[in-house]
């Protein structure tokens, strides 16, 4: 009860402080309804840090800014003032260093969340994530775990150019012994991040900073304390009949926009969030392949070696290949490093009419 | 009476027979040996220290013998091992430790089993003083299902309880050992972390991260150089603006250890280990010591240093000789005792390399387990399709 309140401060404050970035942000339900409550991503994950914090005391956080200054994103925000400087440690900037610390600290059994203030900079410390954290249980044959988390946000920002909008899914999704996961909405931030963090082995979180600010209705299982969402289950946010849209992260609100505006057409799209890159769901995406014969997967990355050329692979290779009238096609990123200009940088990533286009293509109509 | 003693023994000797048993005689008693010596050890050079570790060190009889045989362990655990490569029987790296044994065995002798320490790729010598087998370490040299990590991990990656390998990515090692200590200082179990690293590592920027966070959160970590005078082949001249290895930390107090001397390599390390149980943060030791093999089997290790360096330091400098006289010419062993220590390490030598050589490789239902801890089975794909492996962790 009492942490449901708190919430609602902290939502009320971030309310009032949150660049409204998309119209998907909706105010505030009647604050006597406790069934659903609007709740933003960024709060979402805030409060699944606090519980996770509150709940196991071998859990910390560490990053640049993540204590004293609230989050560079106001992530962590209040997180310092509750539980102090041992949980909650600011770093200076030296990724590969505090990423490697991160990851001695696991194998000597704390349970850190490594804050990157974006992927883009985790390139920095990449060795430590994939030869220190991923490989180290198989080479050691189990004896040695590595119960980490490493988060932050992930993907296209807005103008912030090329060195800081990349995509990470692929290059983490590539590597055996990492988990990664990549939420859209504020239940799947919440539980997939309780689930990292309860993970014994080490989990890649990829936000995303133009979610932070979108405000989602949670139910009140999800806002639960011990709401986890399982690694590795995608999930169908809109059931359809005509084609499959399969997407992560932001793209999934665009294509549930998509699919409104193909509705209106007598065109009915079922729509996955994956929700996890690694390990796959594939069994998901065949399923509604089998019942659509049609596939398009959307992503913000680029599309050589991204998680579109990878499902492309997997449905090829399974049974619902002989399910699919039209070869699957994939809507991805522009394969160029992100420019700057807000024209440019528009038309750099997926939007909403790529999809419609894709999928009248696909139909043939 | 000693006279009689050794008349008496020789003339048992002779009755014996050439065929005969092995006639034992003690020529002398347990009483008749020095119980402890002490020993004067070359001062360390010192870093923003006002005192260092002390110039004279106690070694009792049973430490001496102790040493004596763990090292004799490690030399010819490693030289099986030279042999081993060149039957290609081990594949891949091999970093023999052999001529550096003062280190690893030194600074077991100043920490506790219950301090944790992480070191790089030259790592077989840890990981026997960490409490692996010769056993266990030679099968996973050699790849087999008794091997320290059940073959899976190979010679740069060997595990035991608060050691943390073996590692392959030079450097990377030592934010990882720094992290280790802050979970010791998180825990507060007054636990301590040995970080170590080569001279050829000490020049990677993460090293200097990591000297910079340590000393913030002051952390309860030992930093150690091994240096042994060249990364791979490349003298020290040659890579570092500053050979002072133990300065390098600037801000972190710091020692130069004669690593040739397990005396003063113990010294020291207690010294290190009270400095951070103490609360006053890191410190960095470099233990001036040299490798006899090459960097690693590939490396015949005479391109770049003459034959006449690693001989004189041979002669002049080994760990094993130093401790042998030092206990010698004190009365605190005879040469016979020392002599048995050494066959029986032979024997417990060749008796690992029989079982490393005959023990099976781990079988193919292995191939895919470990990926994770603590999961439920999972399906992994395979070189093909139809492949379809399973993962146990």
């Amino acid at each position: 009860m009492s942490s449901l309140f708190s919430s609602l401060k902290m939502m009320t404050k971030g309310a009032m402080r949150c660049v409204l970035i998309t119209n998907h942000l909706k105010f505030f339900e009647t604050i006597g309804n406790f069934q659903l409550l609007q709740v933003t991503v960024r709060d979402a994950l805030n409060q699944a840090m606090d519980e996770e914090l509150e709940r196991d005391e071998r859990v910390f956080l560490l990053g640049e800014e993540v204590a004293q200054y609230d989050g560079a994103y106001k992530v962590s925000r209040g997180l310092w003032k509750k539980y102090g400087d041992k949980r909650i440690i600011d770093t200076p900037i030296s990724e590969m260093g505090f990423a490697g610390i991160a990851v001695g600290a696991a194998m000597a059994g704390l349970r850190p969340i490594c804050e990157f203030m974006t992927f883009n900079f985790s390139m920095q410390a990449i060795d430590q994530v994939i030869n220190s954290a991923a490989k180290t249980c198989y080479m050691s044959a189990g004896l040695q775990a590595v119960p980490i988390v490493f988060r932050g946000p992930n993907g296209a920002s807005a103008g912030v150019a090329a060195q800081h909008s990349q995509c990470f899914a692929a290059w983490y999704g590539h590597c055996p012994g990492l988990k990664v996961v990549s939420p859209w909405n504020s239940e799947d931030a919440r539980g997939l991040l309780k689930s990292a963090i309860r993970d014994d082995n080490p989990v890649v979180v990829l936000e995303n900073e133009l979610m932070y600010g979108v405000a989602f209705e949670v139910s009140e299982q999800g806002l639960s304390k011990d709401f986890t969402i399982p690694i590795g289950k995608a999930k169908v946010e809109r059931p359809g009949n005509h084609v499959t849209l399969v997407s992560h992260s932001r793209m999934v609100g665009h294509c549930l926009d998509a699919a409104a505006v193909l509705a209106k057409e007598g065109i009915e799209c079922e729509v996955i969030n994956l929700r996890t890159i690694r390990p796959l769901d594939v069994e998901t995406i065949e399923a509604s392949v089998v019942k659509t014969n049609h596939l398009i997967t959307v992503e913000g990355g680029w599309p050589q070696f991204g998680v579109g050329a990878e499902i492309c692979a997997r449905i090829m290779e399974g049974p619902a290949f002989n399910y699919l009238d039209a070869p699957v096609i994939r809507v991805t990123g522009v394969d160029i490093p992100m420019p700057y200009a807000k024209i440019l940088e528009d038309n750099s990533t997926p939007q909403i009419k790529d999809i419609i286009f894709s999928v009248k293509k696909t139909l043939n109509m | 009476m000693r006279k009689m003693l050794s008349l008496i023994s020789s003339a048992l000797r002779l009755s014996a027979g050439r065929t005969g048993s092995r006639v034992v005689v003690s020529a002398r008693t347990y009483a008749d040996f020095t119980p402890q010596a002490t020993f004067d050890i070359k001062k360390c050079d010192l870093h923003k220290l006002e005192e260092g570790p002390p110039v004279q060190a106690v070694l009792t009889r049973e430490e001496g013998l102790q040493y004596y045989r763990t090292m004799q362990i490690m030399r010819r655990m490693e030289l099986k091992a030279d042999q081993l490569y060149k039957q290609k029987i081990i594949r891949g790296f091999c970093h023999l430790y052999d001529g550096q044994e003062a280190c690893a065995v030194g600074i077991e002798a100043g920490i506790n089993l219950t301090d944790h320490l992480i070191t790089a790729y030259r790592a077989h010598g840890y990981t026997l003083t960490r409490g692996g087998t010769v056993r266990e370490i030679m099968a996973e040299l050699t790849g087999r299902r008794g091997g320290i990590a059940k073959g899976k991990g190979g010679s740069m990656h060997m595990y035991a309880k608060n050691f943390y390998g073996g590692n392959g990515i030079v450097g990377a090692q030592v934010p990882l050992g720094a992290g280790v200590a802050l979970a010791c200082k998180y825990q507060g179990k007054n636990e301590l972390c040995v970080c170590l690293y080569g001279d050829g590592a000490a020049n990677q920027g993460q090293i200097f991260e990591t000297y910079n966070m340590a000393s913030l959160w002051k952390l309860p970590c030992i930093f150690i150089c091994e240096n042994n005078r060249y990364g791979m082949g490349t003298s020290v001249e040659r890579a570092a603006a500053s050979t002072d290895y133990y300065k390098r930390g600037d801000f972190i107090p710091g020692l130069r250890v004669d690593g040739m001397d397990i005396l003063c390599v113990r010294e020291a390390t207690k010294f290190a280990a009270d400095h951070c149980r103490s609360g006053k943060g890191p410190i960095i030791m470099e233990l001036q010591t040299y490798r006899y093999h090459g960097h690693s089997m590939s490396d015949p290790g005479i391109s770049y240093r003459t034959r006449e360096e690693i001989q004189e330091v041979r002669s002049k400098s080994d760990p094993i000789s130093m401790l042998k006289d030092r206990m010698l010419n004190n009365n605190m062993a005879s040469v016979e005792e020392l002599k048995e220590i050494d066959v029986e390490v032979r024997k417990e030598i060749e008796d690992a390399a029989q079982f490393a050589t005959t023990d099976p490789e781990p079988p193919l239902e292995d191939l895919c387990n470990h990926i994770f801890h603590n999961e439920p089975p999972l399906e992994v794909r395979g070189t093909n399709p139809w492949v379809k492996l399973k993962s146990v962790s």
